[in-house]
């Protein structure tokens, strides 16, 4: 099947394997996927999203979309928005969600600062390097948008709350009229210190071989 | 230590000594009571006998006695009474444990329990009577075992727990199996050895070997809660080990009975073990069906327990030993019954019952199964002294090698399969320790003890290897385990305190794992937990969650519950508040809110929108905040339902009637939290709404808004302080202003200039019940006392500028 079509070669599977770390087989079958949504196309836009149905139910899904179409995802040190991505692209944005393997302490370090960045960056939705208190609210307006019985109030109250957590642990102390700007990166990993988002922020690849399908 | 110790007066030192004696001779003294007891029931018992027909036939001649003024009567009251003295000397030696601060820190308290055990075996025996059967298997499955249990299942936790259910099932499952079939049959070709010498062991054929080998192989969850207890490893760890324990009961009971019955018969054939294995699903299956049925039955039950407080923790006890019993009414695996019940009925039942309730529920089932536990273990000792043994060398030394060998062996098998299929690989530690903690306990001694004596003529040498096993496990490895885990530099609990934004991130990476995985086409884990999720929240919520609280969010739930339990301690504290030593911050709300525009002078925004603070109210206004800066404290005595004492401060009655009001609103609130009432649905009935609302002044439950400046009485910082001669009321200082006014913020810097010699100021705004934090013990890390304000804190102000603050110049 992968020779018929127009699908990269092996030798582009081997720069892609380099670069993300996913195996042929995994390539192979994102790649088939890559194919699905966008419709045999060589690009994927943020339509082609849309068309996945279980997705729809999803709370933060236009985030999520957003994150995959975030030039800070590409690990290429670009920055904005783009309309629509390849699948090299598309590969890069998955490798976020790779397994770290079980090695040395300083590749779960990078491991785990890449995977923040990541959540860093589809909360930080103007690309200041800092998570303000909007970003922030919006944030959780989105997670509890699907209960029907939501007040605006306590979800500001809550992203208030959690805003002051962390300007206490990361600031320490300030004055009275010292604004606290924002959530910045190194916060933000401080914040998350114990959260061992290494061992939790990871999807199967392994398994992936009956891709379901979507309208 | 020992120079510390010195260093204190000889009262101190001697304390804990003297308490020790004192527990020794009471231990003696039960020790002794206990045969005597023993000694004196059959005699008094023949007496009555005897007398009974005495007393009927001679009646006419019944000579009269004096009248006795002191009787004994023992045996009236024999068997309440021994069961009252054996709880009695289990919590009193689980007491003395912690009196000698060396000794916990070295053997496991299960050690110590069971040397008790022995010991009072041994005073028993040594007195010359008949040491009670106290490990009577109906005892031990009906009694002993079902709060363990029950607390385990009620506070496992699931998310753990399901993460890793596959590798668990795989454990309990395939790795009893193995353990059982390895060592059964091992030990039934190391018995058949050195055919030239035939042996007492030649007699035991394969069945019964087999038998044993599936009683010793499981492990037991008693033991393994009780050393993993005091090790504190992590989650994963823990779970695994845990987990597994309580899943093999389903292969256990199947194995126990398959083996049993057909040890008369002396073959098993093919069929046989087909049915095995239809018998394992329908045990294990049928368990969790019975516990998940009583679980739901039991939070609908609690849907309605509004009115009848009292009695809710009942129905959670109740419910669950009646999944328990109905379990084991078929031979179904009563622990996995109660395991569900306890995990199903929770979330529903935490929802609807009060807080008290709650505390109830979690406080009784510690006891429990603490006292379960303790008594499990001494009993064992004791049970130890007293069963018949029969000692062979060869058998026990090669079952306990045995087990060792096949735990090893099986953990290391597996593991190699399973991490084909997990994300996070079970590293070598990981394994070890999983070996390691397979502990075996008071469950295989049960089992062995419920043996036929005429089916098995090896009982006595089987119960002697068994409680071998046991002690083995126990002492060498429960000892050894934590020195271990300290060798190894095995991964220790996180102590921290779940954090409002560990919270949201873990909702938030729920939901994009998920999506993640929808966008992979993947329909992995995440995806149908999400669907479970999305299941429970449309239906089962509906039924099993009374009124508003069935709609609300987790993540609403868990900030509710934290302002809760923040609220309680706060008035726990009785209102003292004294400065957090770790990490002062001064951080507040005003720190992180944009920065508004300069602010319009309030004679402008008098001006701009209709002012709705009078003028003589506002008036009274300064007047206190003035007569406010020359007191040191002021304080609002309230929150005491039954008295309302007015400030002394207060001039002006209305000001006192709508503080009064406000007051019992307040505390209307508040109590509503109790019952998990705060809904965000309903007229939010939250205290930060209240607050908002108060403050912005723009709701319509109070009085106008004008009286809700008159309740600005001096936000002091210093007020939070506990004074010495404070009553017992706990106080709240109810302040109402919003913080992000600039007018409210000009106040607090006066406040906090005026204050400013009063040292060590915590430039904190007030918003709404300023609840400072009371350094608690427990857990109390630098993050709590900012979690106080951070989690009371007022919703910050309407986009809108409607806040009327004229308040201060």
């Amino acid at each position: 099947m992968g020779a018929l079509q127009s699908s990269p070669g092996q030798p582009e599977y081997v720069d892609l394997k380099e670069k993300t770390g996913f195996s042929f087989s995994q390539i192979r079958v994102l790649h088939n996927r890559f194919k699905l949504l966008s419709h045999n196309g060589e690009t994927l836009k943020r339509d082609h999203f849309n068309s996945i149905p279980d997705l729809a139910c999803n709370p933060i899904r236009s985030q999520i979309i957003e994150a995959f179409f975030d030039r800070r995802n590409f690990r290429q040190n670009g920055e904005g928005p783009v309309d629509e991505i390849h699948f090299e692209e598309f590969l890069m944005v998955m490798s976020h969600f790779k397994a770290p393997s079980p090695r040395m302490i300083e590749e779960r370090e990078s491991v785990r600062r890449e995977k923040l960045r990541f959540i860093f960056n589809m909360h930080d939705t103007d690309n200041d390097g800092t998570i303000t208190l909007e970003e922030y609210r919006h944030v959780i307006d989105e997670l509890l948008s699907l209960s029907e019985a939501l007040e605006k109030d306590t979800a500001k109250g809550i992203a208030d709350a959690a805003m002051l957590e962390v300007a206490s642990t990361s600031m320490g102390h300030m004055e009275p009229d010292e604004f606290y700007e924002g959530i910045t990166f190194e916060h933000f990993l401080k914040l998350l210190k114990g959260f061992e988002i290494e061992l939790k922020m990871n999807v199967h690849f392994s398994m992936m071989d009956t891709p379901t399908f979507c309208k | 230590m020992p120079a510390k110790r010195d260093s204190h007066s000889p009262a101190g030192k001697s304390l804990p000594e003297r308490g020790l004696l004192l527990l020794i001779v009471l231990v003696l003294l039960q020790g002794s009571v206990l045969p005597l007891g023993a000694a004196s029931s059959p005699n008094t018992s023949r007496n009555d006998y005897v007398d009974n027909p005495q007393v009927k036939v001679g009646k006419s001649n019944y000579t009269k006695k004096a009248f006795p003024v002191l009787t004994l009567d023992y045996h009236h009251i024999q068997a309440p009474f021994e069961i009252s003295l054996w709880i009695l000397l289990a919590s009193l030696m689980k007491l003395g444990f912690h009196l000698i601060p060396r000794l916990s820190g070295i053997v496991p308290e299960s050690c110590l329990l069971i040397t008790v055990g022995l010991l009072v075996g041994g005073l028993i025996k040594l007195a010359g009577e008949d040491v009670p059967p106290v490990l009577d298997s109906r005892l031990f499955f009906l009694c002993l075992l079902p709060p363990i249990i029950l607390d385990a299942g009620y506070f496992l936790p699931i998310r753990p727990f399901m993460e890793n259910l596959g590798t668990i099932l795989m454990f309990a499952v395939v790795g009893t199996l193995w353990n059982a079939f390895f060592i059964g049959g091992l030990l039934y070709a190391v018995c058949q050895i050195q055919p030239a010498n035939p042996s007492i062991l030649h007699k035991i054929e394969l069945l019964p070997c087999l038998l044993f080998g599936s009683i010793i192989s499981a492990v037991d969850p008693v033991a393994v809660l009780a050393v993993f207890e005091e090790i504190h490893i992590n989650e994963l760890l823990h779970i695994l080990v845990f987990g597994e324990s309580l899943l093999n009961d389903a292969v256990t009971v199947v194995l126990y009975h398959l083996f049993e019955e057909y040890s008369g018969a002396g073959t098993v054939t093919v069929l046989d073990c087909f049915l095995g294995i239809i018998s394992f699903l329908v045990v294990a299956i049928g368990g969790v069906l019975v516990g998940v049925i009583y679980g739901l039955l039991a939070a609908f039950t609690s849907r309605f327990t509004s009115h009848v407080r009292v009695i809710e923790p009942l129905f959670v006890f109740v419910y669950a030993y009646m999944a328990y019993l109905s379990a084991e009414v078929f031979h179904l695996s009563g622990i996995m019954a109660l395991i569900a019940c306890g995990a199903t009925m929770r979330p529903y039942v935490e929802a609807n019952i009060s807080h008290k309730s709650h505390t109830t529920v979690k406080y009784f089932l510690k006891m429990w199964s603490s006292v379960s536990e303790t008594l499990i273990f001494i009993f064992l000792g004791v049970a130890t002294v007293d069963g018949p043994h029969h000692w062979n060398w060869t058998f026990v030394t090669v079952t306990v090698l045995l087990c060792l060998v096949s735990r090893v062996i099986g953990v290391v098998g597996l593991t190699y399969v399973i991490n084909k299929f997990r994300i996070v690989k079970l590293t070598t530690k990981d394994q070890f320790i999983i070996a390691y903690g397979g502990l075996r306990g008071a469950i295989a001694f049960s089992l062995g003890f419920l043996l036929k004596k005429d089916l098995f003529p090896m009982r006595e040498m089987f119960l002697t290897a068994i409680i071998t096993v046991v002690f083995f496990t126990v002492f060498v490895q429960g000892m050894t385990i934590q020195p271990l885990v300290e060798l190894l530099a095995v991964k220790k609990k996180q102590e921290a305190k779940r954090t409002i934004n560990e919270e949201i991130h873990t909702q938030f990476l729920d939901h994009l794992l998920t999506g993640i995985e929808d966008i992979c086409g993947h329909y992995g884990h995440h995806h149908w937990k999400d669907k479970l999720n999305r299941f429970n929240k449309k239906y089962v919520k509906k039924c099993l969650i009374a009124g508003e609280r069935s709609k609300e969010p987790q993540l609403i739930a868990f900030y509710h519950k934290m302002e809760f339990k923040q609220a309680i301690e706060m008035v726990e504290s009785g209102g003292g508040f004294k400065m957090p030593s770790a990490m002062p911050s001064t951080v507040s709300m005003q720190n992180i809110q944009p920065k508004k525009p300069p602010p319009a002078k309030p004679v402008e925004k008098a001006e701009k929108a209709p002012s709705q603070l009078p003028k003589g109210r506002e008036e009274e206004i300064r007047k206190i905040l003035r007569s406010n800066l020359q007191r040191t404290r002021l304080r609002l005595r309230s929150y005491n339902r039954h008295t309302l004492v007015a400030d002394p401060f207060e001039d002006g009655f209305d000001d006192l009637l709508i503080k009064k009001q406000k007051m019992i609103e307040l505390e209307k609130k508040i109590k509503d939290m109790n019952n998990y009432l705060t809904v965000p649905a309903a007229p939010p009935d939250s205290p930060t709404m209240c607050r908002a609302r108060l403050s912005s002044g723009k709701d319509t439950d109070f009085k106008p808004a004008q009286q809700q400046k008159g309740n600005k009485t001096g936000p002091d910082p210093q007020s939070y302080r506990a004074k010495p001669e404070s009553d017992s009321v706990p106080t709240i200082h109810v302040d109402l202003a919003s913080p992000q006014s600039p007018d409210s913020v000009n106040v607090m810097d006066e406040f906090r200039r005026a204050g400013q010699q009063r040292g060590g100021e915590r430039g904190e705004e007030d918003q709404g019940l300023m609840m400072r934090p009371h350094k608690t013990g427990e857990g109390a890390d630098g993050k709590d006392p900012q979690k106080l304000t951070r989690c009371l804190s007022d919703p910050g102000p309407s986009a809108d500028e409607e806040e009327d603050q004229p308040f201060l110049a």
